[in-house]
């Protein structure tokens, strides 16, 4: 199970700040999960921005970056300082 | 040293706490950063501070080494609330200790750049006309690229 956390706007967009699911076999890296979980959330391409940073495992990544079923994935909005 | 906390902080015993740790400093330069009671929105009824554990801790521990790295620091702390806070409260608390007071004062002023624009948090502000999420002015990039080496 992967588990995902949503930050800033995100967390209103999802009405939660994390979650764990199954990833589907054919989502195996960083795009392809903002693909497929704009589309199974009818986001209408929030995912797809690309202010949005991702981190796996509490790094930030180039993407695409390889995922699997067992990381911790967060969505990252431009921070807003303290 | 630096905390995270989602406790509220007293910054007067932040203070005292700090200059025990900074004896034979000759200057102690301290800010305390407070939630303030209006914004563009209107009337602020609460602040809304989210971080990311540990990756927000990471990027406050390598602003405070490129502080020390940049001044001759005796000591330096950072006190950073997240959770709900209210106008008034105090959300952000940096000292530095020196033997002269310029680099405190410098250093003290680039930590606090650092964690206006790039620090890992979230903040949420709810005011009288409703919620919405506060990112970054233009200003405060501004301030912070004073401090930028190449000049960029």
């Amino acid at each position: 199970m992967a588990k995902l956390l949503y930050f800033g706007r995100l967390t209103d967009v999802f009405g939660a700040n994390a979650e764990t699911l199954a990833l589907p076999a054919e989502v195996n890296d960083t795009s392809a999960l903002r693909q497929w979980l704009d589309d199974d959330r009818q986001l209408g391409g929030t995912l797809m921005t690309k202010s949005i940073r991702i981190a796996v495992n509490d790094d930030i990544v180039p993407e695409p970056w390889p995922i699997a079923d067992s990381d911790e994935i967060a969505f990252l909005p431009p921070v807003g300082g303290g | 040293m630096i905390t995270l906390t989602d406790q509220p902080f007293d910054p007067a015993e932040a203070l005292c706490d700090f200059e025990k740790r900074a004896i034979g400093a000759g200057a102690i330069v301290s800010f305390t950063g407070l939630v303030r009671g209006t914004s563009k929105l209107g009337t602020v009824k609460t602040l809304h501070l989210q971080a990311y554990s540990p990756m927000t801790e990471r990027g406050m521990a390598k602003a405070a080494a490129d502080a020390n790295a940049r001044w001759p620091l005796d000591a330096l702390l950072i006190i950073h609330r997240t959770g709900d806070l209210e106008p008034g409260e105090p959300v952000v608390y940096v000292a530095t200790a020196s033997t002269h007071r310029r680099a405190a004062f410098e250093a003290a002023d680039f930590l606090m750049d650092y964690l206006k624009t790039e620090a890992v948090f979230w903040k949420k502000e709810t005011t009288d006309s409703g919620a919405h999420w506060v990112e970054p002015r233009p200003e405060d990039y501004e301030d912070r690229d004073r401090w930028s080496k190449t000049g960029t």
